[in-house]
């Protein structure tokens, strides 16, 4: 029994994470119509957004002390933190927290950079082919990561998780069990929040607000939109921002969990197409949607139980998954008709 | 059958000349040696392969890296088991691979768009996760399937035929060690029936019953045109070239890894077709030698070549320069590749060979007004979405 | 335009004209073979050697330090820079003027963590740059498949950084070399260790990284716990490179184990060992013990990835820079003078690969591979910072010390996360070649 719900948890957890990828994803592909290869390049920039926002938290004075040498021969480094030494325990609990701050960090950095994305580049290519489209976007997110890679290296840069938030809550007490019979890391607890929390806030915000309706009916007619006067590029140069924003935070708050490399959105690419194609093109919650379902049948195949009867299911099981609601619902979970079918 | 415009048979042997004259005018580009040419010849005819769907029918497969890998899993177990003579690793790395693509365009086939793209994405990925783990026995995962000298070889056995004295056993075609040289012209051999082939692909009715199904399908269908198997014939025979490729792979080098199916190489696939444009005949190709030429030649120059070669300019400017190009090249190949595609996409829409005859045009146009409609290279172009 | 139709006679005939026409030229091309009696003779000119690492994806960073490695190795062996571990390898016969009074020249290449790039690397070395010998990895999927290639073409390959038992087992070949160690050596290194800190009477829960690298790993260390006395309650396979552990670690706590054994690389543990301190394993106490956490095989790089999570996890290296000896604080001088920082075991595993191939031709007085192979097979070395080190003739494996790490607890830079905890003596990590299988092969060359 809580094992079953110790994999419930690890499944909402992942499938919070792959909703949140896939719905910066599913707006671009919905609204715009871009096929955007650089979603998972934004991904990562947000988690470098975290090491940005911590390495100036964290900078410090250096002074060398010529009369040490280290063992290779250079002398050795005196190092003073600045921030604590400016602003004394406000400091210290500044650094501590970074990784939830960055995602304050992120939002505007993102928005920025999602803009210039779009009026530089990315709307010259709303009438071309998606071969172009993807070969544009690939080449930006091949760029993006030369870029990190030259600052930072290739090497992971693991991100703290703050000291109050460290460690594991007794879940199963909460519910009535035996003490520690079921525990789960107090910081996956956190990003199940947030995620929650990201996702309502993007349906609110295209579900209450005006110009939330204005996109929604340019998803579905872009042409009546247009005839109507209403300018919808504009709102387009926003959405498209609004998407990098969200893979952003997305990023940020995942880096005390998976440790950030140049390398980081490309191994989410793949995985945010699937979850948006089954969850169906232009659906904002079928992608929320198959982003929970997958990640919970992933949990669910990875259990030892099922394993010892499917060696092997829990490395193929989201393709699988994909494969049959694809082959019985032809438009995934919840797509429209004509999204990129052609 | 062999109906060709004059047109095309022009394209052809334009064509045959510049690849089988590679040791030559690719010296003085560094790249004349035959392990390159091989893998620019193999991964041509798998580009040209692809188009024949993707080219055709404007059905983007994003899981063919699955038929190249069965290709040289299969190629290789026929040098393990059979001989090592390289005609029925080939026939047989052409069945699998076709059968397979039968079995996974049967279920793909049955959506379109990139439902159809993310259905052979997974059946690909399947098999990557698969061949590197759980089905190690037959592919050996990581370490890779590679021929021991111990191994049956029945036909060998059979015939009698010496396994090599010295060293491990080598490819053969009908007693003629391959290596090198002779297979780069082996395979340019098959690259220029494959090129020949996917001419009269285009060509035939059946290659306009495609590029109809392309621009309307659903025109095509109310027309009482069952569009179902034309495209899974398409499917299968763009599958079968993946495998021809593969197998050619085991043929050069006999080893086959599961990297070889993972979806970066699909998507190396989609990029080299992309790049030299899609739908021409000869677009695939450029596209595959270029990521190639990148990849093997970009990423080996380190700054002791550069320092070399900016050795004429003076001292500062020469650790500028070298500073500068070390960014582009060495470790930082893959930033020359981003920013090629992207350089080539805003500034030649259509891919390398289309807009290169675009410009053409245009600057004919302002050189004088000439009544020639289309360039030479692009004829079998049938225009793109 | 009209359609011409040309019959096939008349196409087969033009083909075959064009196709005889051009026919003749590799006769011109490959026209070199005679000169030299075995693969990329370097003759009078310089010899070149090939140095194939991962310079892109994941392995970067691991892959440009061992070409740090190897510059310094180039430079010290042309007599540039104080001459780092020349000066106390012994026995050497390198001089500093080169290698048999020739300046040693290199080229580069990208792996990019890929077999067939790695392959398609090795080949451009040996083909276009004539290189004698090529070196470099950081999987074992690398290695074995650039050793199986020039074992056919006929050049000495030397790995890198390659831990799993079929570089030198199954997949052994006779041009191909490791000085690096293996898993078993790993297991069999790191259980009295285990047994001195955590005691006889442990259960343990192994995860398992789930390809070729992964099992044998875990067979050794499985083979090596359970000799001391500790029960495996389960051993489990993980998909490489999943990135999330959770669903594989939640059942970890209640399984009645004490001892969680990663047995994962890279970024894969990278990932899995901090999630685990996170599922807050440290903290916890089960049968009346603390609960452990294991990684067989440590990386500075990789430590420094995992961040906090590493503290006070013991594991093993091949090699590491705060070592005491006279080669190792010799290479730390030299490397820290080249390039700002201590070397990592990456780099100290190509550095010295290179001294003992340069070595080994000196002594063989040429650059025959037959003959150079014979020179390394079971040679007996000391000074290269491992202690006394043989390569063993029957499977080109070196043997020498395994030392046995912990995490820092209180790390003052980012190159001293790992300590040095113990040695496990040469002679007690030595096993019977024949375990493993494989075939070395002959040692006359294809000719390439």
């Amino acid at each position: 029994m809580d094992a079953i719900l110790a994999q419930l948890l690890n499944g909402l957890d992942k499938g919070g994470a792959y909703a949140l990828i896939a719905l910066g994803l599913t707006l671009v592909f919905g609204t715009l119509g871009v096929v955007n290869f650089a979603h998972g390049a934004l991904f990562m920039l947000g988690c470098f957004c975290a090491v940005v926002l911590r390495q100036l938290l964290t900078i410090e004075t250096v002074t060398v002390d010529p009369t040490q040498l280290s063992p290779w021969g250079a002398a050795v480094e005196v190092r003073t933190p600045l921030v604590q030494a400016w602003l004394g325990d406000w400091g210290a609990f500044l650094v501590d927290y970074s990784v939830p701050i960055s995602v304050l960090f992120a939002v505007p950095v993102m928005l920025v950079i999602g803009i210039a994305l779009e009026r530089g580049l990315i709307k010259h290519f709303y009438k071309r082919s998606h071969a172009e489209q993807i070969l544009v976007t690939f080449g930006v997110a091949i760029v993006l990561q030369e870029i990190v890679k030259s600052f930072f290296g290739a090497n992971p840069m693991p991100q703290p998780i703050p000291t109050d938030l460290r460690g594991a809550a007794d879940v199963g007490a909460w519910l009535g069990m035996e003490a520690n019979q079921l525990t789960y890391p107090m910081w996956r607890l956190v990003y199940l929040l947030f995620s929650l929390g990201v996702i309502g806030a993007v349906f609110a915000f295209m579900r209450f607000t005006t110009f939330g309706m204005v996109v929604r009916a340019g998803m579905t007619d872009r042409e009546t939109v247009g005839v109507l006067g209403i300018d919808i590029d504009r709102r387009f140069t926003i959405i498209f921002g609004l998407a990098a924003v969200v893979a952003g935070v997305a990023g940020a708050m995942y880096t005390p969990l998976l440790a950030p490399n140049y390398h980081i959105g490309m191994d989410f690419l793949v995985l945010s197409f699937v979850v948006v194609v089954v969850g169906g093109m232009g659906s904002l919650p079928g992608a929320v949607v198959a982003g929970f379902l997958l990640g919970i049948l992933q949990s669910y195949a990875s259990m030892n139980e099922v394993k010892e009867i499917l060696p092997g299911i829990d490395q193929i099981i989201i393709y699988l998954v994909a494969i049959v609601i694809l082959l019985v619902r032809p438009r995934g979970l919840m797509g429209r008709s004509g999204i990129m079918e052609g | 059958m062999f109906s060709l415009s004059r047109k095309n048979v022009i394209t052809l042997v334009i064509f045959s000349a510049i690849v089988l004259t590679m040791p030559i005018w690719l010296k003085p580009l560094g790249a004349a040696y035959p392990g390159l040419m091989q893998k620019f010849v193999i991964y041509a005819i798998f580009a040209i392969g692809f188009n024949i769907l993707f080219g055709l029918t404007g059905y983007l497969s994003f899981g063919h890296a699955a038929f190249l890998g069965v290709g040289s899993y299969t190629a290789v177990w026929s040098f393990k088991l059979l001989t090592m003579d390289m005609i029925p690793a080939l026939i047989f790395a052409v069945i699998f691979a076709g059968i397979f693509a039968l079995f996974i365009g049967y279920f793909s086939l049955r959506r379109s768009g990139i439902y159809f793209s993310i259905l052979t994405l997974a059946f690909a990925q399947m098999s990557y996760s698969l061949a590197y783990s759980v089905l190690t026995p037959i592919t050996f995962g990581e370490t890779g399937l590679l021929i021991a000298r111990d191994d049956p070889r029945a036909i060998d056995a059979m015939l009698g035929v010496n396994q090599s004295a010295s060293g491990m056993p080598v490819p053969s075609l009908l007693g003629f060690e391959l290596g090198g040289y002779s297979g780069f012209y082996i395979c340019a051999v098959v690259l220029i029936v494959a090129f020949f082939l996917s001419q009269m692909i285009f060509a035939s009715p059946f290659g306009m019953a495609l590029r109809g199904i392309k621009s309307n399908q659903t025109r095509m269908m109310y027309t009482g045109f069952n569009t179902k198997p034309y495209m899974l014939t398409a499917f299968v025979i763009s599958g079968m070239f993946a495998g021809l490729a593969g197998g050619l792979l085991a043929v050069t080098d006999p080893i086959a890894g599961a990297e070889r199916m993972k979806w970066t190489e699909s998507g190396n696939l989609v990029l080299m077709t992309m790049l030299g444009g899609v739908g021409t005949l000869v677009g695939p190709v450029v596209g595959a030698w270029l990521i190639k030429y990148l990849e093997n030649i970009f990423s080996a120059i380190n700054t002791n070549m550069l320092n070399n070669f900016f050795d004429f300019l003076p001292d500062g400017v020469q650790t500028v320069m070298v500073t500068v190009m070390s960014k582009f090249v060495g470790e930082g190949w893959h930033l020359t590749l981003g920013l090629m595609f992207v350089l080539i996409v805003v500034f030649l829409p259509g891919g390398l060979v289309e807009g290169t005859e675009r410009l053409v045009r245009r600057f004919r146009r302002i050189a004088g007004p000439s009544d020639e409609p289309t360039g030479k290279m692009a004829s079998g172009r049938a225009g793109n979405d | 335009m009209t359609n011409q139709k040309i019959g096939r006679r008349r196409l087969l005939k033009t083909m075959g004209a064009g196709f005889a026409a051009t026919v003749a030229s590799p006769l011109v091309f490959t026209g070199r073979g005679h000169a030299q009696e075995f693969c990329n003779n370097p003759g009078d000119k310089n010899p070149i050697i090939g140095f194939n690492v991962p310079q892109t994806g994941t392995y970067a960073e691991e892959g440009l330090e061992q070409l740090k490695g190897y510059e310094l190795a180039v430079k010290h062996i042309n007599g540039e820079g104080d001459g780092g571990m020349m000066n106390t390898m012994t026995p050497t016969s390198l001089k500093g003027n080169g290698i048999l009074g020739r300046k040693l020249q290199y080229v580069t290449g990208d792996t990019q963590t890929n077999t067939d790039a790695a392959r398609d690397g090795a080949r451009r070395m040996i083909e276009r740059d004539g290189a004698i010998m090529v070196t470099g990895c950081v999987t074992t999927g690398e290695a074995v498949a650039q050793q199986a290639l020039c074992h056919e073409l006929g050049v000495i390959y030397m790995s890198g950084l390659t831990h799993g038992n079929d570089t030198t087992g199954k997949d052994k070949r006779r041009y191909g070399f490791r000085h690096f160690f293996n898993g078993y050596m790993s297991g069999v290194a790191i259980a009295p260790i285990l047994a001195e800190e955590y005691g006889r009477d442990r259960k343990a829960y192994h995860l398992t990284a789930d390809y070729n690298w992964g099992w044998t790993r875990e067979e050794s260390i499985m083979n090596a716990t359970e000799a001391l006395g500790w029960e495996t309650v389960k051993a489990v396979r993980t998909p490489l490179g999943i990135g999330d552990y959770s669903q594989y670690l939640t059942p970890v706590l209640n399984s009645g184990a004490d001892v969680l054994i990663l047995n994962h690389y890279g970024h894969d543990m990278v990932n899995s060992l901090p999630q685990a301190v996170q599922f807050g394993m440290r903290d916890r106490m089960i049968n009346g013990k603390q609960f452990e956490l294991i990684v067989p095989m440590f990386s500075e790089l990789m430590a420094v990835g995992a961040g906090d999570a590493v503290k006070g996890i013991i594991g093993t290296q091949n090699w590491n820079w705060q070592l005491e000896d006279a080669g190792s604080k010799a290479f730390t001088q030299s490397y820290g003078a080249a390039y700002g920082e201590p070397p990592s075991q990456s780099a100290h595993t190509g550095y010295v690969q290179t001294l003992l191939y340069a070595d080994a031709v000196e002594r063989a007085g040429t650059f025959y591979p037959p003959e150079v192979i014979r020179a390394l097979e079971d040679f007996e070395f000391d000074g290269l910072g491992n202690g006394p080190t043989l390569y063993r003739g029957s499977d080109h494996q070196c043997f020498k010390e395994v030392l046995v790490v912990r995490g820092n607890e209180n790390p003052t830079s980012r190159f001293d996360v790992l300590n040095v905890i113990g040695k496990t003596p040469r002679e007690e990590v030595i096993y019977d070649p024949a375990i493993f299988g494989g075939e070395l092969g002959p040692y006359e060359p294809n000719q390439c």
